[in-house]
C-alpha cells in the first residue's frame, strides 16, 4: 500500500513542519547516540524509498510513458475526483465540524468518535461499508435506485464518495480544532451588531478559521489523490471511468514496472507541489 | 421586531426598567436596574460579583431566568440578542480581526440592511466623529488600545441602539492611556442621549465616567446612589475600601456609637439608633505609648498587621480594639517603628468621624 504511507508521511511532514521551523534545535552534535542513530535510521526509512524512485525512474522513456492515454486519463480523474471529493468535504464537512465544536448536544463524544473512525478504518473496510449501504442493494443505495435512478457503486461518482468517505474526516478534524481555537465570543460580539447566528458564521467565524479550512481542505485532497483501498472496492478499475492514478500504478506494476515508477513519479510531484503549496498558505496566514 | 416602538404605550416611561434574575444553581443574580435615557449608570461591584452576567443579560447573550427586562415600554426579554436594539462595548473590544475599522463599524449597519456603500459611509461618519478619520482602513491589530477602544465604541453606537453596554471600558488600557481615553469616554457617553449601562470594579472608572452608581456584590444591588453620595456615606466594607474610608457598623446614642464589635467611637453628628461610622485613614493618629495630653475622645490600643506604601504615606492595617487602616508619612512610621507586630495606639478626632443612619 503505496498509498496510505506515502500520504501518512506526508500528514506527519506537514503537521512538523511549521513546527519545527520555529524551534530550531541547535544542530545534531550534542545528541546522543542511542537517540541519534534511531533517527538517522527513521530518516533514511522515509528517504530510501523516494530516493529509489528517482534512481529507478526510466527518465529516457519517461516522455512517451507519461504522454500516453491511459496515464493521462488515470491522472485527469485523479485530480477531478479528489477535487470533487474535497468540495463535497467542505460543503458537508465545515458544517459537520461547526457542530462538533459550538453546538452541546447528547451523545457529542460518540458522534465525534464515528466521525473520526474512517481515519483509522481500513480503507478496504470503508469501501464495503460503503456497498452494503450505497451498494444496488444496500440499505440506502435500493432507494436510491429506485427513486431516483442513482447508482453509485462502479462510477466515477462512486470514486468522488469513497475518496470523500475516506478523507472528510481529515477535514473535519482540522476545522473543528480551529474552531475550537477560535473564541466564540466574536460571534456573540456579532450577533449584539444584529447579526443572525448564521451571518456570524459566514461573516466572522468563517473568514477567522479560513486558514485551517485551507489546510483541512489540502489534507483531505491529498489523502482523496492518494485513495486506494476504498475505491477500488466501491468503485472498482475501469479505465477513464473509476481507474484513478493509484489504481493504474498498482495496475502497471503487475505488467509494466517502469511505467508503474513513472506514474509514482507524478504522484510523488503532486504531493510535493501541495507541501509547498500549504507552507506558502500557512506563511502568509502566520 | 422590537426596534420600532410601536408597542410602546403612552404611559410607558423610556428608558431601561429590568430586573434581572439569573440564576446558576451555586449562583444567583438577582438586581433591579431602572435608567433613565441620557443617564449612565455603572455596575460598580468585585471580580465574580455577577457585573458581566448582568450586562450579558441586558445584552440577550445570557438568558434571563425571572424578573423582567423592558426598554422604552417594550419588553425585551424573549428578543433574541440579533434583534434588540442593544450595542456592547466588549472588555477586549472583540473588533473582527480580518475587518478593517471601517468594515468592523459598518458590520451593524449592513446586518440592519443597510447597503455596503450606505454603510461604509455612515461608518466612515461615526470613526470621523471619534477622532479615527485616519484610522479607518487600518485592521485591528494595527490599532493602539485606545485607538481600539473607541472604534469599539463606534462599532456599537453605528447600530444606534437604545442602550449601551460597557464592560469594562477601559480595563485593557494601560494607566497613561486609561486618563486620556477616560476623559473622551466621558465626553461621548455624555453626547449619548439613550441609557448606558457599564461595568466595572474601579471606582474611579465609574465615579468619572457614571451619573449613578449601582454596587453589586454577590449578585445583589448592596447600594445605589451618586458618586458623591456613595463616597461619603459607604454602606459596606467593599464600598468603604474602594473609596478609602474606614467603616463601623453600630448603635448611636447621641454622640457616642456603640459599635456591634463592642468599642465605642464619639462622633460629630448626635444620632440614635443604628448608624455607619465613617473616617478617612487620614484621620487617625497613631501613638507609639498610650498619649496623655491628646484632646482625641476615641483612642484604641491597636496592633500592626500590615504595611505598605500608598502615594507618599505609609498605609497601616490595624487590628485589636478594632480594625482600622491609618495613613502616615514615612518619617512618622520609622519614629514611630512600626512593623507587623507592633502595638501602638490609635486615636481619632470627634470632628473628623462621619456618622450616618443605616
Amino acid at each position: 500500500m503505496t498509498s496510505t504511507t506515502k500520504s501518512d508521511a506526508a500528514t506527519g511532514a506537514l503537521r512538523g513542519g511549521p513546527r519545527r521551523r520555529r524551534v530550531r534545535p541547535g544542530g545534531g552534535r550534542g545528541a546522543p547516540l542511542p537517540l541519534l542513530v534511531p533517527a538517522l535510521i527513521g530518516m533514511a526509512f522515509l528517504v530510501v524509498p523516494l530516493v529509489a524512485l528517482l534512481v529507478r525512474a526510466p527518465w529516457r522513456s519517461m516522455p512517451e510513458q507519461l504522454t500516453s492515454s491511459e496515464v493521462w486519463q488515470a491522472l485527469q480523474l485523479s485530480l477531478i475526483c479528489a477535487t470533487a471529493a474535497t468540495a463535497v468535504s467542505l460543503v458537508i464537512g465545515v458544517p459537520l465540524a461547526w457542530l462538533l465544536a459550538r453546538v452541546e448536544f447528547p451523545g457529542r463524544g460518540l458522534v465525534r468518535a464515528l466521525v473520526t473512525l474512517p481515519l483509522v478504518l481500513p480503507p478496504v473496510v470503508g469501501g464495503v461499508a460503503l456497498l452494503t449501504a450505497l451498494g444496488r442493494n444496500g440499505i440506502v443505495g435500493k432507494w436510491l435506485d429506485s427513486w431516483f435512478g442513482v447508482t453509485l457503486p462502479f462510477t466515477t461518482a462512486g470514486v468522488v464518495v469513497a475518496e470523500a468517505f475516506v478523507a472528510m474526516p481529515f477535514l473535519v478534524i482540522s476545522v473543528e480544532g480551529t474552531l475550537r481555537a477560535a473564541d466564540p465570543r466574536y460571534e456573540e460580539a456579532a450577533t449584539t451588531l444584529g447579526a443572525s447566528r448564521f451571518t456570524a458564521f459566514r461573516r466572522v467565524t468563517l473568514p477567522l478559521i479560513a486558514p485551517g479550512i485551507a489546510a483541512g481542505a489540502v489534507l483531505a485532497w491529498a489523502r482523496a489523490l492518494g485513495e486506494f483501498g476504498a475505491t477500488i472496492t466501491f468503485a472498482g478499475n475501469f479505465p477513464g471511468r473509476t481507474q484513478t492514478m493509484p489504481l493504474a500504478v498498482y495496475l502497471a506494476l503487475q505488467s509494466d514496472p517502469e511505467a508503474a515508477i513513472a506514474l509514482s513519479l507524478v504522484l510523488l510531484a503532486v504531493s510535493i507541489a501541495v507541501l509547498a503549496g500549504l507552507r506558502d498558505r500557512w506563511m502568509t496566514a502566520g | 421586531m422590537t426596534r420600532t416602538h410601536d408597542d410602546r404605550t403612552g404611559t410607558a416611561p423610556d428608558g431601561l426598567d429590568a430586573r434581572l434574575v439569573v440564576d446558576r444553581g451555586s449562583f444567583r443574580l438577582d438586581v433591579a436596574l431602572t435608567v433613565a435615557p441620557g443617564e449612565v449608570v455603572a455596575l460598580l461591584g468585585p471580580n465574580g460579583a455577577g457585573k458581566t452576567t448582568a450586562l450579558r443579560a441586558l445584552a440577550g447573550l445570557t438568558p434571563l431566568t425571572g424578573g423582567h427586562l423592558r426598554l422604552d415600554g417594550a419588553p425585551l426579554e424573549r428578543t433574541p440578542p440579533e434583534s434588540r436594539p442593544v450595542g456592547v462595548v466588549f472588555q477586549d473590544y472583540l473588533l473582527f480581526p480580518h475587518l478593517t475599522a471601517l468594515d468592523n463599524v459598518a458590520f451593524g449597519p449592513r446586518c440592519q440592511g443597510a447597503a455596503k456603500s450606505e454603510a461604509r459611509a455612515q461608518a466612515a461618519e461615526w470613526l470621523g466623529r471619534l477622532g479615527l478619520a485616519e484610522h479607518t482602513g487600518a485592521k485591528p491589530r494595527r490599532l493602539s488600545g485606545g485607538q481600539a477602544q473607541r472604534v469599539a465604541l463606534a462599532r456599537a453606537l453605528a447600530t444606534r441602539p437604545r442602550l449601551l453596554l460597557l464592560d469594562e471600558p477601559l480595563a485593557a488600557l494601560d494607566a497613561r492611556t486609561r486618563l486620556e481615553v477616560r476623559t473622551q469616554l466621558r465626553r461621548h457617553l455624555a453626547e449619548f442621549e439613550a441609557v448606558a449601562v457599564l461595568v466595572t470594579h474601579d471606582p474611579l472608572d465609574a465615579m468619572v465616567l457614571a451619573d449613578r452608581l449601582v454596587v453589586v456584590e454577590h449578585g445583589e444591588v448592596v447600594q445605589e446612589g451618586s458618586p458623591s453620595d456613595i463616597a461619603r456615606h459607604p454602606r459596606t466594607d467593599y464600598i468603604a475600601q474602594l473609596v478609602g474610608l474606614n467603616l463601623h457598623r453600630g448603635r448611636a446614642d447621641g454622640h457616642t456609637v456603640r459599635l456591634d464589635t463592642g468599642p465605642a467611637v464619639t462622633t460629630a453628628e448626635a444620632l440614635s439608633g443604628p448608624v455607619f461610622v465613617a473616617f478617612p485613614p487620614s484621620a487617625v493618629t497613631l501613638h507609639g505609648s498610650r498619649p496623655t495630653d491628646s484632646s482625641a475622645r476615641n483612642l484604641w490600643r491597636c496592633e500592626v498587621t500590615g504595611l505598605e506604601t500608598h502615594g507618599d504615606q505609609i498605609r497601616a492595617a490595624l487590628t485589636g480594639d478594632l480594625p482600622l487602616a491609618a495613613d502616615l508619612t514615612t518619617v512618622a512610621a520609622a519614629e514611630l517603628d512600626l512593623h507587623p507586630g507592633a502595638v501602638v495606639w490609635a486615636s481619632v478626632k470627634a470632628t473628623q468621624t462621619h456618622a450616618y443612619p443605616v
